[in-house]
């Protein structure tokens, strides 16, 4: 708004110069100025959610994992369980296990890694796209377990690939995992639009 | 299926392959490793003995010897038999591979040549099964770390 300066000479004169500029300021703000939002209709209005880029990217991410289908010993019926209907993996959005990888989000390590199939995984979570997670399920995946001491067994699949969670046990329960799909929600939602999978860059 | 009298065979056998027969008893018969071949080729092609069948081929380790252990079948005439050698040398343990005769035993051989390092003579195509090329030593022989 344009300052107006009236040019007066006694303070008298200057305080009704002011007095005339509110009269005529009031008298110009006899109706509301409309919303920026007066074009939308009256049901949108109620419907509207302000929000940061980053979360809603980060919360359409989270309930919409694909997950590899990546079995590699008794781990992987567990896995099978908790996507079948009795735990119902697809309440949380983890719908359909995918076999390949370029249309997975997300690499379920269900078993015992061995060095011979090692340089497998490693190419599957290469081929992933980002932003990609790594879950290592049970105890094999997650240090060897039980072949930790063995010449053929990867003692810990984060030798290999990052990992993002881990779901102890031997074998975990459906619920475990669920749980641990949880807990993955909870650190994608926490992602950025320049770094979604937290990853260390 | 019936064990076949390995003790009435293994006299059968010393006698058709002089020397040929380490022991004999009601379980296996023990045989010396340079007559492998010939005591097989005899098993599977003597009518009425008719082994047309290797169901099994493993090894042991006890130290002083290597064991091979083969378990063949006749379907024909309904009988098995528990047929081992003994391989006494420890740095290169080699016997005469059954492939040419039971063609069941060619992946058998090439995991025992992988995990044991028994060498086998007339394999068509001895490599390591499992395990990498490159990887050092054979895991299960007892002194494998």
């Amino acid at each position: 708004m344009e300052i107006i300066r009236p040019e007066v000479s006694t303070p008298q004169e200057a305080d009704i110069a002011e007095g005339q500029l509110i009269n005529s300021f009031i008298s110009q703000c006899t109706s509301p100025i409309p919303d920026p939002d007066k074009w939308l209709e009256e049901d949108l209005k109620r419907n509207i959610l302000l929000t940061t880029v980053d979360t809603a990217l980060a919360w359409a991410r989270q309930r919409s994992i694909f997950p590899l289908m990546f079995g590699l010993a008794c781990c992987a019926f567990e896995m099978i369980g908790m996507a079948a209907s009795r735990f119902d993996a697809a309440r949380f959005g983890l719908d359909i296990f995918r076999w390949s990888p370029r249309q997975a989000d997300l690499m379920i390590v269900a078993g015992t890694v061995t060095w011979k199939m090692a340089p497998a995984v490693r190419m599957v979570y290469d081929q992933m796209p980002e932003p990609k997670w790594v879950i290592a399920m049970g105890a094999c995946t997650i240090s060897g377990g039980t072949f930790r001491e063995s010449y053929s067994v990867c003692p810990g699949i984060n030798r290999i690939v990052p990992v993002d969670v881990y779901v102890p046990g031997c074998p975990p329960r459906p619920e475990s995992l669920l749980y641990g799909i949880t807990r993955l929600h909870a650190k994608i939602i926490k992602g950025t639009i320049d770094n979604p999978s937290l990853s260390l860059k | 299926m019936v064990a076949i009298n390995s003790e009435e065979l293994g006299k059968r056998i010393a006698e058709v392959f002089t020397g040929s027969v380490v022991s004999a008893d009601k379980e296996m018969l023990v045989v010396d490793s340079v007559h492998l071949f010939q005591v097989a080729t005899y098993l599977k092609e003597t009518p009425g003995l008719d082994f047309d069948y290797l169901t099994v081929v493993t090894a042991a380790d006890y130290m002083e010897y290597f064991e091979m252990i083969y378990r063949m079948v006749s379907l024909k005439q309904n009988h098995s038999l528990i047929l081992k050698t003994r391989l006494y040398s420890r740095d290169n343990p080699t016997v005469a591979s059954l492939t040419p005769l039971w063609r069941a035993a060619y992946y058998q051989e090439r995991e025992i040549f992988d995990l044991f390092g028994i060498k086998f003579e007339g394999h068509p195509d001895l490599r390591r099964l499992l395990l990498w090329e490159g990887f050092n030593g054979h895991p299960l022989r007892r002194d494998y770390l």
